[in-house]
């Protein structure tokens, strides 16, 4: 554990070289951390994904289960996100009910999904106002080294991409699972870009020692056309109109290159 | 070298009051060269100074004032004090016994008890700390007799007036005993309630009109005919009495 | 029980289901310091939509541990009435509420000088009774309204409005089947004098041009609103000084009789 007084000086160290255009750890403002993405490792679950993004360590899990549409979507499908800051993952994290950072991050990821109609939701009706297919997507968040959002939006991406869906017939109103599968239908494919801002420099994916310092964050979610689908101001600092604007452009561009990890064209 | 405001009109947080050479007095602040008010109240400029009057603020205890305060708590050590502000205050044993403080012996509930009213002063108060009191000096203890009124503790130097102008006329008027907190508490204690009862429509006056002037010969006469009117009521009183 | 939902949200005219011009904001309706115990308040209608809030501090920060040693750490509320919304909701605090309360707080944090009150709390809380689309904009709104009445020193006024696509075309202060039913809808909040924008938030589908002009339709909206907040602010104390003015011309009066 580091002391509080030798967080502070590190503190005052990032946020001066910030000052000069300089990241701690050599990257450019524009620059990802190295990602490693590996799908399919949890068989009991319909569908996973794990993302490495720097030493953020995210895991997703996608679970598929029968139930009830909501009243005013009958004919449509379930999608529903949790995330949990799993103790292990990081000495702030404690355990017991959801806090609002979990609750913000599954909220931001699910909105992301949600608005592009990543999924074909109309696709997973069994029986219109009365039996659907709900999916489950849980995060899991192993190791907390900033970006938790970034990371976890485009593990639930990668593991929707991987999941199978199982073949069923309804008979006498069970279902009835048959062999064989068909993959989860998706429409589309959001990324999450978030920027930190520091002083006045404007930085994407910042790693933990950067979120410790940054006064606001700024999550754009672009969907595969270019369109945003999501945003999501954080922290208790502010951004200019103009800022906002930049960052939007940038996330446009860095949304196609990261997407090339999970959706190969 | 622009100000954009006359005096006694009425800000916001926020507004843009003055530019440049300007010093940013109270309830301002400066940013860019340009000076913005943070509360709401009545502008002042009085030569290169800006200030604004803050309509309603809340007392931040200061070492030296005088302050009342009410017994929250008794601890092993001392008293928790509520003194009417963000920080609750400590009247530690120490600063309430002559002698020293000896656990046996001494029985705190009955020095200061949980609801008991005291004046004191702050000892001591910095960003990393609550105020301390204390009771030790002439005028300060427990009070055991009058009534406590409140008031927005920004008003509590008209209350005083120039000098103790306003208050030694209240007094005098009233014949009242009058205890100011600098934290916007008051005892009055008078021979009287009729009496009290004055002295407290009079604060309650200044309270109202503080930003106007004339206000102390305003004050003085509405005592005097409330005074008087009260005198014509017992001469009619006894009148019927003796009819 | 459900709502009948309008044919078509905007017609042909570019007259939205509720009347409204496409930029034109609901009617809103503010009174300050209404609640007696709260150190400050204020009360917002917009449309439909029916608010209070209210501040309690600085004071006494518990549990103690959450205490900041170098601000006042400001700690935010934003719940639902369960009768406020068509269907009713349960009292308990939903994931959606978990969020705003945070989203909120953080939007009101850059506007307050925290850090002349260490070790203390400062608490909002967000109490609406009546819901129609853009409950947390309003929320704000009242919320840097009542910490201004708690004379809590601040550096502006934090104003909140939303603006976003319906059917189409592009429009100001969603309400309640817009939002639902619409493409796109932008929250904001920005305090003017600093040029910053505390709560951004967006869901629904907008180009990169598109996102570009519903932000700066939203942030129109907020200059509006700020406006109307300042109105609102001074118009409490204009009766108490034309109370107060009034006496002085009677004291004047009876000083030359």
């Amino acid at each position: 554990m580091v002391s509080v007084m030798a967080a502070k000086v590190r503190q005052k160290r990032i946020a001066q070289l910030i000052a000069r255009g300089k990241r701690l750890d050599g990257r450019e403002p524009t620059d990802y951390r190295e990602i490693q993405l590996e799908s399919g490792l949890i068989e009991r679950a319909e569908g996973s994904a794990r993302v490495r993004l720097g030493k953020t360590e995210v895991l997703v899990g996608i679970k598929i289960e029968a139930g009830e549409p909501f009243s005013d979507t009958p004919n449509e499908g379930v999608l529903t996100v949790n995330a949990e800051l799993v103790p292990l993952a990081s000495p702030t994290f404690e355990p017991g009910p959801p806090n609002e950072n979990s609750v913000e991050l599954a909220r931001v990821v699910d909105r992301g999904i949600r608005e592009s109609k990543a999924i074909a939701l109309e696709d997973l009706c069994v029986e219109p106002g009365k039996k659907v297919f709900v999916v489950f997507v849980d995060v899991y968040v192993l190791n907390h080294d900033g970006n938790l959002i970034d990371a976890s939006a485009l593990a639930a991406l990668a593991a929707l991409v991987n999941t199978k869906m199982f073949n069923y017939e309804v008979k006498e109103d069970e279902i009835k699972i048959k062999p064989g599968y068909k993959p989860l239908p998706m429409r589309n494919y959001p990324i999450a870009v978030t920027f930190a801002k520091i002083g006045d420099k404007i930085m994407v994916d910042p790693w933990l020692e950067e979120e410790q310092v940054m006064d606001a964050r700024l999550t754009l979610t672009v969907e595969k056309d270019g369109k945003i689908c999501a945003t999501q101001k954080g922290e208790d600092g502010y951004f200019t109109p103009q800022e906002i604007f930049e960052a939007s452009k940038i996330a446009q561009q860095k949304a196609v290159e990261l997407r090339k990890l999970v959706v190969k064209e | 070298m622009p100000v954009f405001y006359e005096n006694r009109q009425l800000v916001t947080p926020g507004d843009l009051l003055a530019e440049n050479e300007y010093i940013n007095g109270e309830n301002t602040y400066k940013e860019n060269g340009k000076i913005y008010a943070t509360r709401v109240g009545l502008f002042v400029a009085e030569d290169k100074r800006i200030h604004v009057v803050a309509l309603k603020a809340f007392y931040i205890p200061m070492v030296g004032d005088t302050v009342i305060g009410k017994v929250l708590e008794v601890t092993l050590g001392g008293w928790v004090t509520d003194i009417r502000a963000p920080y609750l205050a400590m009247l530690r044993a120490s600063d309430a016994l002559e002698r020293p403080f000896k656990p046996q012996k001494d029985d705190l509930p009955s020095l200061f008890d949980v609801g008991d009213i005291m004046v004191a002063k702050i000892v001591a108060y910095d960003r990393t700390r609550d105020p301390l009191l204390t009771v030790l000096e002439r005028g300060l203890g427990k009070v055991s007799r009058g009534q406590i009124i409140e008031i927005t503790s920004t008003k509590i130097p008209r209350v005083i007036g120039k000098q103790g102008s306003m208050i030694g006329m209240i007094k005098e008027e009233t014949g009242c005993q009058i205890t100011i907190g600098q934290n916007g508490r008051i005892i009055i204690s008078g021979k009287s309630p009729e009496d009290e009862r004055l002295a407290i429509m009079a604060i309650r006056k200044i309270e109202q009109e503080a930003h106007m002037s004339g206000l102390t010969d305003r004050v003085t006469e509405m005592l005097r005919k409330e005074k008087g009117e009260k005198s014509k009521k017992e001469v009619v009183e006894n009148v019927s009495k003796e009819t | 029980m459900s709502q009948k939902k309008p044919e078509k949200l905007i017609d042909e005219n570019d007259v939205r289901s509720d009347g409204r011009k496409l930029n034109e904001m609901r009617q809103v309706k503010i009174e300050v310091g209404i609640l007696g115990n709260a150190d400050g308040s204020a009360y917002i209608e917009m449309g439909k939509n029916k608010i209070l809030a209210a501040v309690y501090g600085p004071r006494e920060i518990h549990p103690r541990h959450q205490a900041l040693p170098d601000r006042a750490a400001l700690r935010c509320r934003y719940h639902m009435a369960p009768f406020s919304v068509q269907e009713r909701k349960s009292p308990a605090p939903s994931r959606r509420e978990h969020e705003l309360s945070k989203v909120i707080r953080e939007s009101l944090e850059p506007s307050i000088f925290a850090e002349y009150y260490p070790r203390t709390a400062i608490d909002l809380f967000i109490e609406v009774l009546q819901a129609d689309g853009g409950t947390r904009c309003a929320g704000i709104t009242a919320a840097s309204l009542s910490l201004a009445d708690a004379g809590i020193p601040m550096r502006d006024l934090v104003s909140a409005c939303a603006a976003g696509k319906v059917e189409g075309r592009l429009v100001l202060d969603l309400n309640d089947v817009e939002d639902k039913g619409g493409d796109a809808d932008m929250p904001l909040a920005y305090m003017p004098t600093m040029n910053a924008v505390t709560l951004l938030q967006m869901d629904g589908m907008l180009t990169g041009e598109e996102f570009e002009q519903v932000l700066s339709m939203a942030l129109e909206g907020c200059k509006q609103v700020n406006q109307l907040q300042k109105e609102a602010l001074k118009a409490k104390y204009k009766v108490v000084k034309e109370a107060a003015a009034e006496k002085e011309d009677e004291g004047e009066k009876e000083a030359t009789e």
